[in-house]
């Protein structure tokens, strides 16, 4: 087995015991890097230099006997949209391809606290808009389970990453799905933590009452340790909720005895892929013979989502990309009359054709005759799927499905309709309307080879309940996703 | 619901863009299909006596007391812009 193959906690384990050092496990994974990175394409920039120094001063830190946190010594990758003080963040945009941070967002604080080694920063779609990773202006990313599909989207790096053994683990951020979509389409775990559960300080807007950011992992044990670094109030951000947060691996328990699984029939229907609603349905027969009670919940507003996510997150991003000025950072075009030819030069040549589409629809709904018609509509439509929710959480403790329809598709597949790209987004977006929590863990292979993720969707800040689920899945199957795809 | 090429030119000038022939003629048309289809759907569903929902959470402000604490440095933050000049970020003559 080599080094880069073991998943955090193992790897951790070893730390501890000097059975491997941290420079050791850092270097394999550069060298993973250098050997995978040009096909498929998963960094945007690796920080080679910085992480070695890193790992120098945590293996000090270790020889000279001070007792370390849970991750110490842990390479990991961050999403290009999470600052990163002096360390170029872009976005996967031309517009900041210069931009350096002059400050860490409080997750890149927090790992840094906890001694996580930063390998470098992830691809994406640009600003997060996408969900097949082809939209980053740098390249697009292979799924390294086969290089003529697509990883997802939009952190579609953070979980190449993860799955190709080039990153321990990651963290991405998730608006309509853009964490659980890649990692059911490559095979890893995924967490969209509830919102207001893990800062949003430092992380680059798309969509502010949706965006959230979470961890990418090789397993559920993983996942449960980079939820105690990430998760947590913190006054930078006012939409950071003021709680007690749990140590998340107390519910690393292979017990689902009585707990009530709604299987919402609005999941089941058209449009699922056959092979998909197989391996989630097989999913479920393995719950109910680990003693969970299986219910069948209704989510009738699910077949709303779509429109009314792509209406409130467009407008959103329309008014958050608005900063993107060529002013006080950022790109700024060469040639320009006046102040305002130099906005629109300059954000013309900056912004890609998802981010422009998505900018146009945002500044259509919220333009004046269509405000009320539009915007206030899907907000209206967005109390309806929260409250959708809450009545199925009277019947039930957590909700299964599956991730996407489907599973990977190829490169250039879907990008000439972009509303047959948004309608694959069908069963994650409710999640991030309702401000829900959800994880997407590998529950088996199609004919093709290809991850198959199902969902399971929990109750707000209880992430607990997901864990325990997930983990009592992946104990009993040993299906941990990238351990079985043989990368 | 037809947008017209006129409508994209609108909006592209309040969204401060400008667009070739070509995306607009794009834009047009992905426009209308995702509006058409996006207005289509929701308007099956009467929301009369729905309140709007613009945040999950129950959120208000957040405050502090005005008190002076340290920030960047003058120097951090402008090494960043694309053109500076004595301390200060350099913009084309805004004011006649």
């Amino acid at each position: 087995m080599k080094l880069t193959d073991l998943t955090a906690s193992m790897a951790a384990e070893k730390i501890k015991k000097r059975e491997i050092s941290v420079i050791e496990l850092t270097k394999a994974y550069l060298e993973r890097i250098d050997e995978l990175n040009g096909t498929i394409g998963a960094y945007i920039t690796v920080c080679a230099e910085q992480a070695l120094r890193q790992a120098e001063s945590v293996q000090k830190k270790l020889d000279s006997g001070e007792d370390i946190l849970p991750l110490a010594g842990i390479p990991a990758g961050l999403k290009d949209n999470i600052c990163t003080k002096d360390v170029k963040t872009t976005c996967a945009s031309k517009m900041l391809d210069n931009f350096l941070p002059p400050y860490d967002a409080t997750v890149t604080k927090k790992l840094s606290e906890s001694d996580v080694i930063v390998l470098g920063k992830l691809n994406m779609d640009e600003f997060a808009m996408g969900s097949s990773n082809e939209n980053s202006w740098y390249m697009p990313v292979k799924n390294p389970l086969d290089h003529e599909r697509v990883p997802g989207g939009s952190s579609g790096g953070a979980a190449a990453a993860v799955a190709s053994h080039m990153s321990c683990f990651a963290l991405g951020s998730d608006t309509g799905g853009s964490i659980r979509q890649p990692a059911s389409f490559c095979g890893v775990v995924g967490l969209k933590p509830t919102y207001g559960a893990v800062s949003r300080f430092g992380l680059i807007a798309f969509a502010s009452s949706l965006d959230q950011i979470g961890p990418i992992t090789k397993d559920v044990v993983d996942c449960a340790m980079v939820m105690n670094i990430i998760a947590g109030h913190d006054p930078l951000d006012s939409t950071s909720v003021d709680i007690n947060y749990p140590d998340y691996t107390t519910f690393l328990n292979n017990d689902v005895k009585g707990l009530r699984i709604g299987l919402p029939k609005e999941y089941f229907g058209s449009g699922l892929h056959e092979e998909v609603k197989e391996k989630i349905l097989d999913a479920v027969k393995a719950y109910e013979s680990y003693g969970a009670i299986i219910e069948e919940v209704s989510l009738p507003f699910t077949e709303y989502a779509i429109p009314a996510y792509y209406i409130i997150s467009s407008a959103e991003a329309s008014s958050n990309l608005a900063r993107y000025d060529g002013i006080k950072y950022g790109y700024r075009a060469k040639e320009y009359s006046d102040i305002i030819d130099l906005y629109k030069k300059t954000r013309s040549e900056g912004f890609g054709t998802e981010v422009k589409r998505r900018i146009m629809l945002g500044t259509y709904a919220l333009s004046s005759g269509y405000y009320d018609a539009y915007y206030k509509k899907a907000l209206k439509v967005r109390r309806l799927i929260f409250e959708d929710f809450q009545k199925a959480y009277q019947k039930v403790d957590v909700i299964l499905g599956p991730t996407s329809p489907a599973t990977a598709f190829k490169l250039g597949e879907k990008t000439a309709n972009p509303l047959e790209m948004y309608l694959g987004d069908i069963y994650t977006v409710s999640v991030n309307i309702a401000g829900l929590c959800a994880i997407s863990l590998s529950c088996g292979f199609d004919s093709k080879g290809l991850p198959i993720g199902m969902q399971l969707i929990g109750k707000p800040f209880d992430e607990g309940t997901l864990i325990r689920a997930a983990y009592t899945y992946e104990s009993n199957t040993g299906k941990s996703g990238v351990t079985n795809c043989g990368i | 619901m037809a947008i017209t090429k006129e409508d994209i030119e609108r909006l592209a000038d309040l969204a401060r863009l400008n667009l070739t022939p070509e995306e607009i003629e794009k834009l047009t048309g992905d426009m209308e299909t995702i509006i058409n289809y996006s207005m289509n759907k929701l308007n099956e569903l009467n929301t009369d006596d729905v309140l709007p929902m613009e945040h999950v959470l129950p959120i208000s402000n957040v405050f502090r007391e005005d008190i002076c604490e340290k920030s960047f440095d003058r120097e951090e933050i402008l090494k960043n812009a694309p053109e500076k000049a004595e301390g200060c970020f350099l913009v084309p003559k805004v004011v006649e």
